[in-house]
């Protein structure tokens, strides 16, 4: 079903071709970013320690449950653990993306992971299964986000809470609409909708049921192994 | 706020969330991975962005909410719809946010 290279997002060049692929994630991370900053600045971290944590850190969740245990004056090695597992699921990305990988080098590889986030993932994931492989696009694209998420931490300081609402343009959803787009690019077969289904609302019960951080890694490792699992036994 | 302390914090973030990042894709890219792992591996991206959507468009203000006030949920039945039929990244982008705009400006 996605077979087929998608009309207008392979030609030109390759740093043409990742502006427009990372266009979606550059419209949600102004905003997001924005808002990190500001609650940075009201958290009473400097400029450059929250334009820091944008360089070294790079995780916009992770980044927004920090500030808020700075504001919450929270213990700093508690800060750490959380920003563990709030960035684990980065772990399982990472590793569904370097069978993909294999004429890397290490450093190369290195570098590529530094920059794994949700959306840079989703983009690549829907990528690498098209057969674009490009070099230059996959760190153009990682690249631009990283830098647009920056400069909004940045702004987002500055302006503090005079920064306007994005709500009324629907900017919001960008990221939202864009995980659908991306979504619907992955299912390959029967499958692959049944995989997501069962693991969206396995998120949504575990989030209920209190697992809080631990909702996505978890649905998503049990989701994929229900999905190998149906599919070794059905090939049986 | 002592900004020292930020400093470590920060670093000890670095690398709770590098190593991670990291070390999957440096130690798997170059082996050639068992059948079985790479089966499993092909239905984590589906896994995955369907657990960090789902709670996105059915949560607000952290329980499910499945009225009519949902924006979010309701303008992803159509952006759905456009994403399965005509494949395209920035039309379904532009149509959801269309929407949630519009949902905000005609009904508050």
């Amino acid at each position: 079903m996605i077979t087929e290279p998608l009309a207008g997002e392979q030609s030109g060049s390759p740093m043409m071709s990742a502006a427009r692929q990372v266009a979606p994630i550059v419209m949600g991370y102004l905003p997001v970013g924005a808002a990190y900053g500001v609650l940075a600045q009201q958290a009473g971290l400097s400029l450059l320690n929250t334009v820091l944590m944008s360089v070294l850190v790079y995780a916009g969740s992770a980044q927004l449950v920090a500030v808020a245990m700075f504001a919450a004056g929270l213990n700093p090695l508690s800060i750490v653990a959380t920003t563990f597992v709030v960035n684990l699921r980065h772990m399982l990305m990472s590793a569904s993306l370097a069978p993909n990988l294999k004429s890397w080098n290490k450093w190369e590889l290195a570098l590529f992971a530094y920059e794994v986030t949700d959306e840079s993932f989703a983009v690549h994931s829907v990528r690498f299964a098209r057969g674009d492989l490009n070099k230059t696009t996959c760190f153009g694209i990682n690249g631009m986000a990283q830098v647009s998420w920056i400069l909004a931490s940045f702004a987002g300081y500055f302006a503090g809470a005079s920064i306007p609402s994005v709500e009324p343009l629907g900017i919001d959803y960008a990221l939202p609409a864009m995980f659908i787009a991306l979504l619907v690019m992955q299912m390959k077969n029967g499958l692959h909708i049944l995989v997501a289904g069962f693991s969206g609302l396995l998120a949504l019960a575990l989030n209920q049921a209190g697992a809080d951080q631990w909702s996505v890694i978890l649905a998503t490792v049990i989701g994929a192994t229900f999905g190998a699992g149906v599919e070794s036994w059905t090939r049986k | 706020m002592d900004q020292k302390i930020v400093i470590l914090t920060i670093l000890g973030m670095l690398a709770v969330t590098y190593i991670p990042r990291m070390v999957p894709l440096v130690a798997l890219a170059s082996r050639t991975l068992p059948a079985p792992v790479v089966r499993w591996l092909s239905y984590v991206p589906s896994a995955v962005l369907a657990s960090m959507l789902f709670p996105a468009l059915l949560l607000k203000d952290g329980s499910v909410d499945i009225s009519l006030d949902n924006y979010f949920l309701w303008a992803a039945v159509p952006a759905f719809v456009l994403a399965w039929r005509t494949k395209s990244f920035f039309g379904t982008v532009a149509l959801g946010m269309v929407l949630v705009a519009a949902g905000r400006y005609f009904i508050g």
